[in-house]
């Protein structure tokens, strides 16, 4: 059918009494796209919500209760061991032990306490109990406590006190300033950095020229070396990296270093790997520049080198673009090759092999894992959410068409 | 501090050097050539076209040297070295013909690997291109729909091992008594079922590792998708609403036979990112309770157990997975180079 027919079949009247049944249809139709819609996309951002939230809570809150409950006060039991004789204090005749059953921490709210694991509600916040060494204790809401004995203490092991608290909704960058410190972090986060820029700026030119060569000048074997370009982008990494390995560690030995884990080897491991891609992207975007802009160029007397460097270059400016930041979160988001590569020393570690090790050694410290979880992925999404276009771009183009 | 100073410093001297020697090799070279081989009014005709033909015979192989040395280097060499020592013992001495690949066939698991890797190959691939065609169709009628594709797409920029931080939160398990606080299990006791600890019960845990590559990969395959569907003619969409067809039917008569050849470039690309998967087994289980497949199983071998020629069997075994795609993708790409 052609556009006119088309126009002229949709100028056509509809029948009266069909029209309100159409118009039910079209918006209950709709609606349910809405609604189908409206459930995928939260199904896919639900799990990153809950790791962004629960990386800004209160850590005793995080470890008690679901991220979805992080506006509404959670209870959590606890216990603690309070002072000996040595913290008495005589006070006009009676004799006074202080303290805090929360020690410093201080967004807990007692509710109840009492002396034996049984029973942690045996009376509530500003009641007294009776102690087996004893006096009697009082501890307030704030957890202050006030263990008060007509005669000296003795003992020389603080009793326990079993409480109920209840913790009010707070959040805090606690947990950013315990992973980007003490877990060492930061370091990890510069490593990163070290690793990805110049992986990301080396390829870009050896890559440009390559494309521009496959692209527009005719010589022998210029197809199989398309063909191998193509074939080398799906060949698994894994290949690589014995023989790679072998090959670092001799040219260590022969410089005399131990090992051939370095900055250098990396830097030059992704730049090779990149590669394919970069070429790939770079030719089929050079290919479609226009032949008649190429052609007045050559008879006004410019050489390739000129050409390319004067007009191409400036021209692929979207495709380099594109590439660069492929390449930008594939070396960020790497785990093997910088495994491989770079060792898993603590201080050479990138993100990503840092958050593989905290899952190991505080795996169940989810205001560290979730805290240094978003701390790798941030730059990403920045770069993602900021450049979406490029990377768009530069996806359609590197999937084999 | 130093040595952080230090590093950052060398990375600057690094990224400097590169270009520097780039573009000494790329404007040094190419003067030469114009320089040694340059024809000059004094020759003869004849002389000075064959000067010519040589210059641009050389060009492109100047242009190409630096990418060719490296993709020889660290792809075509290791892929040769990598089949050589799948043939020898493991310190990659001793000849020992194809015994790597018989004890990798008797091995119990690898044969765990293989099986595991299969089924990631049938449910991935296919879910991930399922989501994203159908968000891709529903997004593309809604006005909000860029702002949700954008969101779908995000998992894309997250790492395997991000990812897979998420998903482990999502998939956390306390004791009965306590209070949930991963999402899953959460639901699961609110509907009155006791929790589970999801990623120890084997062939159920492989699904749920399987969950977190397709929530990563449905962006891409919702992105590309979505621009095939819009190089649909709007005619073509037209004529059949005009026909009477309601939306089921456009989009199985009409929308999936025109991106046909679309949604076969989505799904290998997936497949051929399943069959490398190893940062998210890495992270979630390393292998335990029955979740290994090849590509982690390869790198115990490799980097724990140091054997390499058992690491290198693995590695060429995958790389025979991967070739047939990779044939096809060759073949098509000719094709397109043939039209040019």
């Amino acid at each position: 059918m052609t556009a006119d027919a088309a126009a002229a079949a949709r100028e056509l009247p509809r029948p009266t009494t069909g029209t309100p049944r159409w118009l039910a249809r079209i918006s209950v139709g709709r609606l349910l796209t809405h609604a189908t819609l409206l459930l995928l996309v939260v199904l896919w951002t639900f799990p990153t919500a809950g790791l962004l939230i629960s990386s800004l809570r209160d850590k005793d809150q995080l470890a008690v209760s679901g991220w979805w409950t992080a506006l509404s006060t959670s209870l959590t039991q606890g216990v603690s061991r309070i002072g000996t004789a040595a913290d008495q204090l005589e006070d006009g005749g009676r004799f006074v032990i202080r303290g805090n059953v929360f020690g410093t921490d201080t967004n807990k709210q007692l509710d109840s306490f009492g002396l034996t694991n049984a029973t942690p509600a045996a009376a509530v916040a500003g009641q007294s109990l009776p102690m087996a060494a004893g006096g009697d204790i009082t501890v307030q809401r704030d957890g202050s406590f006030e263990w008060v004995s007509a005669t000296a203490f003795t003992h020389t092991r603080g009793p326990r006190v079993f409480y109920v608290a209840s913790i009010a909704p707070r959040f805090t960058l606690d947990n950013y300033v315990e992973v980007l410190t003490a877990s060492n972090v930061g370091r990890s986060f510069i490593n990163s950095f070290t690793v990805t820029i110049p992986a990301t700026i080396i390829p870009i030119l050896m890559a440009a020229f390559a494309a521009y060569a496959l692209a527009w000048m005719r010589f022998p074997y210029r197809g199989t070396i398309v063909a191998l370009v193509v074939g080398l982008l799906v060949v698994p990494l894994q290949m690589s990296l014995i023989p790679l390995l072998s090959l670092y560690n001799n040219i260590a030995q022969a410089f005399g270093a131990t090992d051939g884990k370095a900055y250098l080897g990396i830097w030059l491991a992704h730049t090779a790997f990149g590669l394919p891609l970069a070429i790939y992207l770079l030719r089929n975007y050079m290919a479609g520049i226009p032949r008649e802009i190429m052609e007045s160029a050559r008879i006004d007397g410019a050489s390739h080198f000129k050409i390319f460097t004067s007009m191409i270059l400036p021209l692929s400016f979207p495709a380099l673009a594109s590439f660069a930041i492929f390449q930008f979160l594939w070396v960020w988001n790497d785990l093997l090759v910088a495994m491989v590569f770079l060792g898993a020393q603590d201080s050479k570690l990138v993100l990503t092999g840092k958050l593989v090790s905290l899952l190991g050694s505080r795996g169940n410290n989810w205001e560290i894992l979730t805290a240094g979880a978003f701390v790798t992925i941030v730059v990403p999404l920045i770069v993602f959410f900021s450049l979406q276009r490029y990377f768009v771009r530069g996806m359609m183009a590197g999937s084999v068409k | 501090m130093g040595d952080v100073f230090g590093q950052v410093l060398s990375a600057g001297f690094a990224i400097a050097v590169a270009l520097a020697a780039a573009g000494a090799y790329f404007w040094g070279t190419n003067w030469l050539l114009d320089k040694v081989l340059a024809s000059t009014p004094r020759m003869t005709s004849g002389e000075m076209s064959r000067r010519d033909g040589l210059r641009s015979s050389i060009r492109p192989w100047l242009f190409l040297f630096p990418s060719l040395l490296f993709l020889a280097v660290y792809l075509v060499y290791p892929v040769l070295e990598t089949f050589r020592l799948s043939l020898f013992d493991k310190t990659g001495r001793g000849f020992i013909g194809f015994s790597n690949y018989l004890w990798a066939f008797g091995d119990g698991n690898f044969q765990q690997s293989v099986l595991n890797n299969i089924l990631w190959l049938l449910i991935v691939p296919a879910l991930s291109t399922a989501f994203g065609l159908v968000i891709a169709v529903l997004a593309d009628r809604l006005w909000w729909g860029s702002i949700a594709k954008s969101l779908v797409f995000m998992p894309m920029a997250i790492s395997f091992v991000g990812a897979s931080v998420i998903w482990r939160f999502v998939y956390d398990y306390r004791g009965e008594a306590l209070e949930q606080i991963g999402v899953l299990n959460a639901l699961v006791t609110w509907f009155g079922l006791p929790p589970q600890a999801w990623i120890t019960i084997p062939l159920w845990n492989s699904i749920f590792l399987m969950v977190i590559l397709i929530w990563i990969q449905t962006g891409f395959a919702m992105v590309i998708l979505s621009a095939a569907l819009r190089g649909i003619p709007e005619e073509t969409l037209e004529a059949a609403r005009i026909d009477g067809a309601n939306g089921f039917q456009i989009f199985f008569t009409i929308m999936i036979p025109q991106i046909f050849g679309t949604i076969v470039v989505v799904w290998t690309t997936i497949t051929i990112t399943v069959l490398k998967v190893f940062d998210i087994i890495f992270t979630m289980t390393n292998g335990q309770w029955d979740t290994e497949v090849l590509a982690n199983l390869m790198f115990k071998w490799m980097f724990v157990n140091f054997d390499y020629g058992r690491g290198s069997a693995i590695a060429v075994i995958l790389m025979l997975a991967v070739t047939p795609i990779m044939i096809w993708n060759i073949r098509r790409a000719n094709a397109e180079e043939g039209t040019r």
